[in-house]
């Protein structure tokens, strides 16, 4: 064998195209199928992490909260509004007519015990934390919270009704774990 | 060709190539680019090196996500990735031993240069601009090495920088500046992290001027000889882009073993102990990639000169194209230096051995040894067989060698597929 022989020899006859598109497709396959995975392994380690995850619950006593009072706690770094609404408050909440509302909820949908509301407070129009929580807040026209941002006002069953904000406050999940003990998340 | 160039002179990609030429670029420099036919599996390491520097960049990203650079925060911080973020384990041992492989990586595409002579006319700024690469990266990954705030870490990071100490008069100024601070300390670990962070972006910039200087000539190869007609090479796509892609391969499965089988062979068990400034661990020894020069600092009684003749040890590499003026680039028509080339080669493996062992009793003596032969080899070896080294007969061309190969000096044997 030698170089002329090299020369000579036609290699297109000995080319198995068949062979070369199943390595081609195989190789290409595996590299793609291993590159998805280690790029998905290594994106999701900016998911939340375990010990972030681990603070997703919260425990809340609510005995000492007395009628017409109101608590702010934190559930995943956002405030979680309560309040012990007064018979007076459960009154206008359930007066307004469902229909009229812009975002269409009846007040028992929102609550487990009529006495407690527990919404998220982070206005549904751009974040902010509404005003209402404290004695001498701006609880805006309808009694419940007022959000000074954009100027949405909340009902006492934290539902939107004048402003530019689309939603109710968010209702989390949550629990009675007892008469007296919720369990958010 | 010719109808592939037509093809693209419409469409999308013709009008953006023709306002930025990207496409004409990617085409010359890694489709058509010419590149000698007779590369052997030592060209792999520098795109393999490449591939390396861009897990580094991607893992080491995600991992600054969840670091924090404080002395209070900074150890459990890595616990806390190690621990609670989603594969987390999996982003810090690739970091850790993607370290590793790196140096694995780079020591042999430098003997490959060192054997081949790719570091010769016209090659030699080439050559420079690598040892400049080598030394960001030591610097990178010594201060890597600082961030987990581990014990080797906090007393890693006193000894190296006190080895600036050893300079007369500004020594103890300069180490002062290093620390910002009268020890090592937070303000230490902060600037370190930023560093840690930025050099490998210039890094980056360095490689680009490497890959410009290395386009300019073309690569070397295992004969040495220039490339002299196109029969001499063949286009980088698909002939080279396959034989890389192979390497990758094998190379991704050795770099996966470690990461999933043995993280921690290659570190420290000390640097999982939280940094104690009050106590020096019993035996301290550097990463293993910096053991080499460890040696040759320790193999010197005086301060000043051992720390110098460490840092001799890189920087004359800076000077290689100039004490190898032997015009015979590859050392496989070279008969002495292949032997001396060996040699050192070796030597280099008992410098990194004798940097893990005490520096006691006969250790110190053959660090001795070593160290003078690293220097001999460089100093006195290459300028001697520069004037006097006679050559065995050079193949006429890279064709003639690789024909001469082929067909000559071996019985061609049935495996060879091609001519079937």
């Amino acid at each position: 064998m030698s170089e002329k022989d090299l020369k000579d020899k036609d290699l297109s006859d000995s080319v198995d195209e068949e062979k070369r598109d199943f390595l081609f497709i195989t190789t290409a396959g595996l590299a793609v199928a291993g590159g998805a995975v280690t790029a998905f392994s290594l994106i999701d380690t900016m998911n939340p992490a375990k010990d972030v995850l681990a603070l997703s619950t919260t425990e809340v006593d609510l005995a000492p909260i007395e009628e017409g009072q109101s608590l702010t706690v934190m559930w995943r770094g956002k405030p979680i509004f309560i309040r012990h609404r007064t018979s007076e408050e459960i009154r206008t909440a359930n007066d307004a007519s469902v229909n009229e509302l812009k975002h269409m909820a009846s007040d028992e949908s929102r609550v487990k015990n009529p006495k407690w509301l527990v919404v998220v407070g982070v206005c549904t129009h751009l974040g902010c934390v509404p005003l209402g929580q404290k004695v001498g807040d701006n609880k805006g026209e309808f009694g419940g919270w007022f959000c000074p941002c954009h100027g949405s006002h909340y009902d006492t069953s934290g539902r939107i009704r004048k402003g530019p904000a689309p939603l109710n406050l968010e209702v989390p999940p949550y629990d009675f774990v007892s008469d007296e003990i919720i369990k958010i998340g | 060709m010719k109808a592939k160039e037509t093809e693209n002179k419409t469409g999308i990609s013709h009008w953006i190539d023709e306002r930025l030429p990207v496409f004409t670029f990617i085409n010359h420099n890694l489709r058509d680019y010419p590149t000698p036919k007779n590369l052997n599996y030592f060209w792999n390491f520098g795109s393999l090196a490449g591939v390396t520097l861009v897990i580094m960049i991607v893992t080491g990203i995600l991992l600054a996500m969840q670091y924090t650079a404080n002395t209070e925060m900074a150890f459990d911080s890595v616990e806390r990735i190690m621990r609670d973020v989603n594969n987390g384990w999996l982003l810090r041992y690739i970091h850790m031993n993607g370290a590793s492989m790196f140096f694995i990586i780079v020591y042999i595409h430098m003997f490959r240069g060192l054997y081949y002579g790719s570091y010769k006319y016209p090659r030699e700024i080439l050559w420079m601009l690598g040892v400049v690469i080598l030394l960001l990266m030591m610097a990178t990954a010594f201060m890597g090495y600082v961030l987990p705030w581990g014990q080797m870490s906090f007393w890693g990071a006193t000894v190296i920088t006190n080895l600036f100490s050893a300079f007369p008069v500004i020594g103890d100024y300069i180490v002062t500046f290093l620390w910002g601070g009268f020890s090592v300390d937070n303000p230490t670990l902060t600037r370190f992290f930023v560093l840690h962070y930025l050099l490998p972006f210039a890094i980056v910039g360095v490689v680009a001027l490497h890959l410009v200087a290395l386009h300019q000539f073309g690569s070397n190869n295992p004969t040495g000889i220039d490339v002299k007609s196109d029969g001499d090479t063949i286009p980088f796509h698909p002939y080279y882009t396959v034989k890389d892609y192979l390497g990758l391969g094998v190379y991704l499965i050795v770099f996966a073993f470690l990461v999933f089988f043995a993280p921690n062979f290659l570190g420290h068990p000390d640097n999982y102990i939280p940094a104690n400034p009050l106590q020096t661990p019993a035996h301290i020894v550097p990463e293993w990639y910096f053991l080499p020069f460890y040696a040759i600092l320790r193999a010197v009684p005086d301060k000043l000169l051992g720390v110098l003749l460490m840092f001799a040890a890189v920087m004359v590499l800076f000077f290689l194209p100039w004490l190898d003026k032997h015009k015979i680039r590859s050392a496989n028509f070279r008969p002495f230096y292949k032997q001396f080339y060996w040699l050192f080669f070796i030597n280099c493996i008992v410098l990194g051995w004798v940097g893990a062992m005490p520096a006691e009793g006969i250790y110190v003596l053959i660090s001795r040894v070593a160290t003078l032969y690293y220097f001999g080899f460089f100093l006195i070896i290459m300028p001697f067989l520069s004037k006097f080294e006679k050559t065995t007969d050079l193949p006429s061309s890279i064709s003639a060698a690789v024909i001469s190969e082929k067909f000559d000096n071996k019985e061609p044997s049935s495996s060879e597929s091609y001519v079937k």
